[in-house]
């Protein structure tokens, strides 16, 4: 069984919102929401300035709250290291959106249940990347499987000093970020 | 080979090393579908999102009424110019064809032009009623009052028309506000245009990157932008010069904040610089340049310290840049940029870009400038007549020596409202919101006061098509075949457009419209013979390439066309007079113009005032995507950047609405403040495009403010006639 995780260069990524667009057609996002999302942050006074692109999304955590607080089951965790959504089990308490601690899930309105990322399960079952990773012009977004040693992201996790969002809450991400800025040669 | 879905999927896992792939390996649209079980269809085309022309593969299933739906766009991992990969527009691509915002029929006005009231119409009648005013315009004026303003592929198609008529105006806004003028600079220096299907820059593999007022990211180019990123994960060093923290700025090791205005004198600077401290590629220029003598002694007045003063930069950052790019060279690229469009003395600060980037070898260098492709293209007309001459010749280069041929837009303009040397009284407006690509509307307006005709071929009611008295609804290009293309990506190569789905509503391919148009005016000579596809198909044999394979791929390149780099057997061809590149240029000796070129200040903002600048959004194309109900929901209306000290010396809080009123007393709509530390306190930025007035567009009608509507004054490149469009200025004015 694979265990999947997406690493995000943050140095490649050029803010250009191909991966929100993509991710809001292949899931079919309601308007207004969005699975993924880029911030831009920017640090310094002119014109001594240094900026962080982040793409952020679910983060698939090892110990995930939403699942923890989810009542009835609907938020679960996978062999394969995903976190998903039994949609027909969820009840749209939005209990799993005040637990996460990444502001990463939204109601379905017209639905009723709670949505997020789901590292394109359809896709991987297809034997493709995540729709974002895909078109990711930048090549910032790179995916894979941990549990394989010779993949390009148990590669570049080796060999790469990287951190997670909010390490201090204890969610164990599966979401990587290496290059927080760009290297000044 | 059988292709059955289990053979698919091997092929998939197998391409990556038996982990998860790239994307789908694309072999053939039709290999593809049968792969995924026949209920779906993949048609390669090239995407209209933006002029770059990415090759684009749309995925086409049956709803539950058994029509055909455009479900998805992805980028054709075989086409150079997407690489697999599609930006958030390209993809957005569905949003236009899908806009229930539409021009739906053929419309004639009935009321006052400009007060949006139409009748719908067949297109025998619109297209009947056209070819008569059309007559009516050409017997008392002449074929040659028959005009259009033009920005893609609408315009091939009626410049067709046009040309068939007897009337050679035409001009695409391409020219004089975007690239022309850069072009025009390049090929006095170099004999080539920086670039065809696009600038010829090695991005991937250069060790420094010069971006002058180019916002790699924000543009989205997409190879380009790919290429600039695998740059930036390599380490490449990227020198941004630029008034504003762009995107590219933050992946800089160098960000250098020009004063708005004065890149030329940075340019003269450093290559003082690099000639004084010997870094230039000695043996380059001597083999391949004429006047180096007349730039080094031209040059040499340009020193650090006065460049300093001029640019409001650090001495030591210019000198730094300057030995970056000698130490690096040849692999060193510095940017041709896009729209260059400034201040009026824009050709010459082309000319500069273009002569540093000779003086360091970076031409047929890698990292520099690949050399452009070898690939041979047989010419191909479909046996139609020639045309005849103009009895009266066109007007759209002006009085400009090196305007190039996609004309002059605002000399059409111009000649429209004085009526000299004659009438121009008819105006098709293919593709473009005339409106927004153009400076000061008002002119724009006064123009079209004076028309006896205008006809609109779009696919949006923008504000310039809703002035029309007739309106012919082209289909979007998911719809219609369109092409071939040459692509130029290292190597030659061909796409092609093709529709996805068959036109919604009683719109029709510009081909059709215009080829029309030619049988109603008794030119059945011009128009297409049988379908477009077909003449496709023949363009395809003349050119040597499988029409099939093509429509199976989207993309076929041709073989050994490409030569990036010079060899002892691949040497560079300079098309100019001396087959040399031409640091010192006769031709502009010959026209009274500096022959290499010289640093001439621009105006300054008043105090109170902010240079007013405009540039890109990622998830938009100029004015005509923000309706776009995908990109719309993404940013749905620019903001004025301010930086935070003006900010707060002015009382003007971040997201505060404001108005701006320019030097000529022109007040904009509101629009946000954004208070940022990334703007120089002498400018203030805006996205382009935005603030349409035109009601029918449900989302972008209002939506923030229109920067062309403050650029009232231009200053026209004497040398292109490109009209620069940075020199307004504008105060802040506090909602009450």
């Amino acid at each position: 069984m694979p265990r999947y995780v997406m690493v995000i260069d943050q140095s490649r990524c050029v803010a250009c919102m191909a991966c929100v667009v993509a991710c809001k057609r292949e899931n079919d996002v309601p308007a207004e929401h969005y699975r993924t999302r880029v911030v831009e942050m920017v640090r310094g006074e002119f014109p001594r300035l240094r900026s962080e692109m982040r793409s952020e999304l679910c983060n698939h955590c090892d110990n995930p709250p939403c699942v923890n607080i989810c009542p009835t089951g609907a938020s679960h965790k996978q062999a394969d290291g995903t976190v998903q959504i039994n949609r027909r089990k969820c009840v749209g308490c939005k209990a799993c959106i005040t637990a996460c601690p990444y502001d990463v899930r939204y109601i379905n309105e017209e639905h009723g249940y709670a949505d997020k990322c789901s590292f394109c399960q359809h896709r991987l079952k297809e034997g493709k990347e995540p729709a974002c990773v895909a078109t990711c012009i930048g090549r910032s977004r790179m995916f894979g499987d941990l549990d394989d040693p010779n993949s390009e992201v148990s590669q570049i996790l080796r060999e790469t000093s990287w951190r997670t969002l909010k390490p201090e809450v204890g969610t164990k991400p599966n979401v990587y970020y290496i290059n927080q800025f760009p290297r000044k040669s | 080979m059988a292709f059955s879905r289990r053979n698919f999927l091997k092929y998939a896992a197998m391409s990556a090393g038996g982990t998860l792939i790239a994307d789908t390996p694309f072999l053939s649209a039709r290999a593809r579908a049968e792969a995924e079980g026949g209920n779906v269809r993949y048609v390669p085309t090239s995407c209209e999102m933006c002029f770059w022309k990415c090759g684009a593969i749309a995925k086409v299933e049956k709803n539950k009424q058994g029509e055909d739906v455009v479900v998805k766009l992805e980028g054709n991992p075989l086409h150079p110019q997407s690489m697999g990969k599609l930006c958030a527009r390209g993809q957005a691509g569905i949003g236009q064809l899908y806009d229930e915002n539409r021009l739906k029929r053929p419309m004639i006005r009935t009321g006052e032009r400009g007060d949006g009231q139409y009748k719908e119409v067949s297109w025998e009648e619109a297209l009947n009623y056209a070819a008569d005013k059309l007559k009516a315009v050409i017997e008392k004026y002449g074929p040659e009052s028959i005009a259009m303003l033009s920005h893609g592929s609408p315009g091939d198609y009626f410049t067709n028309l046009l040309k068939a008529l007897g009337s050679g105006n035409i001009a695409f806004s391409s020219f004089a506000q975007c690239k022309g003028i850069r072009d025009a600079a390049w090929e006095l220096t170099f004999g080539h245009k920086p670039g065809s299907s696009c600038e010829r820059v090695d991005l991937k593999n250069s060790k420094v990157i010069v971006l002058l007022g180019t916002h790699l990211g924000e543009n989205m180019h997409n190879s380009q932008t790919q290429e600039f990123a695998e740059a930036v994960g390599h380490g490449a060093k990227i020198i941004c010069v630029d008034p504003r923290y762009s995107t590219a700025a933050s992946k800089a090791s160098l960000w250098l904040p020009i004063k708005p205005g004065t890149d030329t004198a940075l340019l003269l600077t450093w290559m003082n610089i690099i000639i004084s401290e010997e870094l230039y590629d000695k043996a380059y220029v001597e083999q391949y340049t004429v006047g180096f003598e007349q730039l080094k002694e031209s040059v040499k007045q340009y020193t650090p310290e006065w460049c300093a003063k001029e640019t409001d930069l650090q001495e030591a950052d210019i000198v730094a840049a300057a030995r970056d790019l000698g130490r690096y060279a040849p692999n060193v690229v510095i940017h041709p940029g896009r729209h260059v469009a400034w201040y009026g003395n824009d050709a010459q600060r082309s000319r500069a870009t273009a002569i540093l980037n000779a003086i360091l070898g970076t031409w047929g260098r890698p990292g520099g400038m690949w050399l452009p492709a070898k690939g041979k293209f047989a010419s191909f007309n479909d046996g139609y007549p020639k045309y005849s001459d103009p009895a009266k010749a066109p007007v759209i280069k002006g009085d400009y020596p090196f305007a190039g041929g996609e004309g002059l837009t605002q000399v059409v303009r111009d000649t429209t409202i004085t009526g000299q040397p004659y009438p121009i009284k008819a105006w098709f407006i293919c593709g473009t919101d005339a409106m927004k690509a153009l400076p000061d509307q008002r002119q724009t307006l006064k123009a079209i006061a004076n028309l006896d005709l205008m006809i609109a071929v779009d696919i949006l009611p923008s504000e310039t098509a809703m002035m029309a008295d007739i309106i012919l609804p082209e289909c979007t290009y998911l719809e219609r075949h369109d092409g071939l293309f040459k692509v130029e990506v290292r190597e030659a190569g061909v796409g092609l457009r093709q529709p996805a789905v068959e036109p919604m509503y009683d719109t029709k391919p510009a081909w059709w419209i215009a080829s029309e148009l030619c049988k109603k005016m008794g030119l059945a000579d011009f128009a297409v013979k049988d379908s477009w596809e077909a003449r496709m198909r023949r363009q395809a044999t003349a050119w040597g390439i499988d029409y099939d394979k093509l429509a199976d791929t989207g993309y076929v390149s041709l073989p050994d066309s490409a030569f990036p780099y010079i060899t002892a057997d691949n040497q560079p061809e300079f098309k100019t007079d001396s087959e040399k590149i031409e640091l010192f240029s006769k031709k502009l000796e010959e026209h009274n113009f500096d022959p290499v070129p010289k640093y001439e200040p621009t105006d300054e903002p008043e105090k109170g005032m902010y240079r007013l600048l405009y540039g890109r959004s990622p998830v938009h194309t100029f004015s005509r995507t923000i309706n776009d109900q995908w990109l719309w929901e993404l940013y749905k209306e620019n903001q004025v950047w301010l930086n935070k000290k003006e900010a707060e010396s002015l009382g003007v809080k971040d997201r505060q609405y404001v108005r701006l009123e320019n030097q000529d007393k022109v007040v904009s709509d509101p629009i946000q403040v954004k208070v940022t530390e990334r703007i120089r306190r002498d400018c203030v930025y805006m996205v382009h495009g935005f603030g349409h007035n035109a009601p029918r567009l449900s989302r972008a009608h209002k939506s923030g403010a229109d920067d062309q509507q403050l650029i009232t004054r231009y200053k026209v490149d004497p040398i292109t006639g490109g009209t620069g469009m940075r020199v307004n200025f504008v105060k802040i004015i506090k909602e009450a």
